[in-house]
């Protein structure tokens, strides 16, 4: 008896999101990524159209982070200067996309003002031909006045700009309508609350192929199940045409695999969990291939050789299996 | 849960004194209003305001006036099937048909035509001799129309079965075996066929037409209704077609839901 291959017939797809613009969309990217787009499940080439690959996006942050020595110590001395460091991560690395974190405008910290940070942001342009995402330093007030003042210093640039969330969203929104930007939507872990801020934010006028839906996913051991069934339900969502889940998915890997202990923790502290070399890439490398399956399209991460893992198994995955 | 616009039936005045007259607004006008109140396709019946023998030029010209407004998908209702081929032949995107019997010489004639226009086709769970009375007599006949989809090539979830409700102020005892022939239809293959209801008939000639439409369409709903042909300008109902499909986790809730479930 022949074995017919069964295959799902999807209603609709997800929404394609474009980041950066080149000269001849008023920008000055050397190249643009296309995020989204699938018309089925991650990676199941033979029932529908993988449209667009995932992209990485290695984050750099404007003042040095406090990130443990086996990550840091694989940039050397470019962690002190977002312009070498960006160079690096393109050049070296092969990011698809930088991930600008302005962690300086803290006002616990550096306090840098929103001009300071918009010329590292413009300065990072000027080094960098590949799409910029830039996110604030997570105090409200300060980011929406900090990304106003990026927004319209990067007018043009089509960057993906963060984080829009449900309690404060009005002044980040307009920044990326004003100034043709897309904008990173974030919630907690939360499907409903997920799709009432795309709601709100596309009632304000943004466009819905310009958010990108930040679950804010947990680590590896450290709730990645509740972050991987959400992003499931929403692709299965916009798979069924549900308009206001049909963007790509945004998934900061580095951040959240890097606070884990077992990614900073010595042999020596703890003998049966091994190298912590190996571990910590794999850490960071295991959360993003997990969140592949369930339809990450961008990868916010850090670890170079993570990073490299992780790119040949995205294009391991693309190769057809029709 | 389908919205299927019924506003557009030669048996309405104003409808019917368009189609007399040749006259594109108020066609038009019921397109952009349902759907603005929800409809996801809106049927299209020329009623008895048509000579039988000029209802295929009626069809296409109404399917074309409708088109130039709207992109919703049309749903052709007639009993005249050179009036919905005339029709089917206009459409700019995938249609219904509605409907068909369970009689041999119409399935004969209906379901090669969905087939070709790729179109999805309402069943009536009838015959020559009637609507039965027991949900058992109607599923006798939704199995006659699913062997005829397996048999002609229509997908069995493009089949949509009418188990007919009456009125319940007349026929009372039709509504609870509507409700059981619809459960019984989602068990006849798979995929399942899909499931509709022409929903106004319910409260045919009753007193608080709008609180028995709502009522049946929130009861149909569970037992596994996926399309109604309804007044999708009665906002409570659409209100309780989008809030059934948030109760039945069709839909993942957000607070707008209501609002969501009626933007195209």
């Amino acid at each position: 008896m022949a074995v017919a291959l069964v295959k799902e017939r999807y209603q609709s797809k997800v929404g394609e999101v474009v980041i950066g613009a080149t000269a001849a969309e008023g920008g000055t990217r050397t190249s643009v990524v296309k995020v989204g787009g699938d018309s089925t499940l991650p990676f199941l080439h033979f029932e529908g159209k993988v449209e667009n690959r995932a992209a990485i996006a290695l984050e750099v942050t404007d003042v040095p982070p406090a990130w443990s020595d086996t990550v840091k110590g694989q940039y050397g001395d470019v962690i002190n200067d977002p312009v070498a460091w960006a160079k690096k991560c393109v050049e070296e690395y092969n990011a698809d996309m930088i991930y600008l974190k302005l962690i300086g405008a803290n006002p616990e910290g550096e306090n840098r003002s929103p001009e300071e940070c918009a010329k590292v942001v413009k300065d990072v342009l000027a080094a960098v031909g590949v799409p910029l995402i830039v996110a604030g330093c997570e105090d409200p007030e300060k980011d929406n006045e900090v990304l106003a003042a990026v927004a319209e210093a990067t007018s043009g640039e089509n960057l993906l700009i963060g984080i829009a969330e449900q309690d404060n969203y009005k002044s980040i929104t307009a920044a990326a309508m004003v100034h043709k930007h897309n904008l990173i939507a974030r919630s907690p872990l939360d499907i409903n609350i997920c799709k009432q801020l795309n709601i709100l934010i596309s009632e304000m006028g943004l466009p819905l192929n310009r958010i990108v839906i930040d679950p804010m996913i947990g680590g590896l051991g450290y709730g990645i199940e509740y972050a991987y069934s959400i992003m499931e339900r929403a692709r299965l969502g916009s798979l069924a045409n549900d308009k206001m889940l049909s963007m790509p998915m945004i998934c900061t890997v580095g951040y959240e695999a890097n606070r884990a202990k077992e990614a900073n923790a010595s042999a020596e502290e703890f003998p049966g969990w091994g190298d912590l070399n190996d571990r910590a890439i794999l850490w960071e490398a295991l959360t993003a291939a997990g969140l592949l399956q369930v339809g990450a399209s961008i990868l916010l991460m850090r670890n170079p050789a993570a990073v490299k893992l992780v790119q040949q198994n995205i294009a391991d995955l693309m190769e057809m299996n029709a | 849960m389908i919205i299927i616009g019924e506003r557009i039936n030669g048996m309405f005045k104003d409808i019917g004194d368009a189609l007399r007259n040749k006259d594109a607004k108020p066609l038009q006008h019921w397109a952009l209003k349902q759907e603005e109140g929800g409809a996801h396709y809106l049927d299209v019946n020329s009623g008895p305001a048509v000579p039988k023998e000029e209802r295929p030029e009626a069809y296409e010209w109404m399917v074309k006036i409708i088109q130039e407004v709207s992109n919703l998908p049309l749903c052709l209702d007639s009993t005249n099937y050179d009036a919905i081929e005339a029709g089917l032949k206009h459409l700019k995107r995938p249609g219904m048909i509605n409907s068909v019997p369970a009689e041999r010489d119409k399935i004969e004639r209906v379901f090669p035509m969905a087939v070709q226009y790729n179109a999805s086709l309402i069943g009536l769970t009838m015959d020559k001799v009637g609507i039965p009375k027991d949900a058992e007599n109607r599923i006798v006949f939704a199995m006659e129309l699913v062997a005829a989809a397996d048999e002609f090539g229509l997908p069995t979830d493009e089949l949509y079965i009418d188990p007919l409700i009456l009125p319940c102020n007349v026929a009372q005892e039709h509504a609870p075996e509507v409700l059981e022939a619809i459960r019984m239809v989602k068990t006849l293959s798979n995929p399942a066929p899909k499931t509709v209801l022409g929903l106004s008939n319910v409260s045919q000639k009753s007193p608080d037409r709008h609180l028995i439409n709502r009522t049946y369409l929130a009861m149909a709903m569970a037992a596994g209704l996926d399309a109604a042909i309804m007044d999708a300008n009665d906002d409570d109902l659409v209100d309780v077609a989008a809030t059934g499909q948030i109760l039945l986790n069709k839909s993942i809730y957000a607070d707008s839901y209501l609002k969501v479930f009626r933007q195209r």
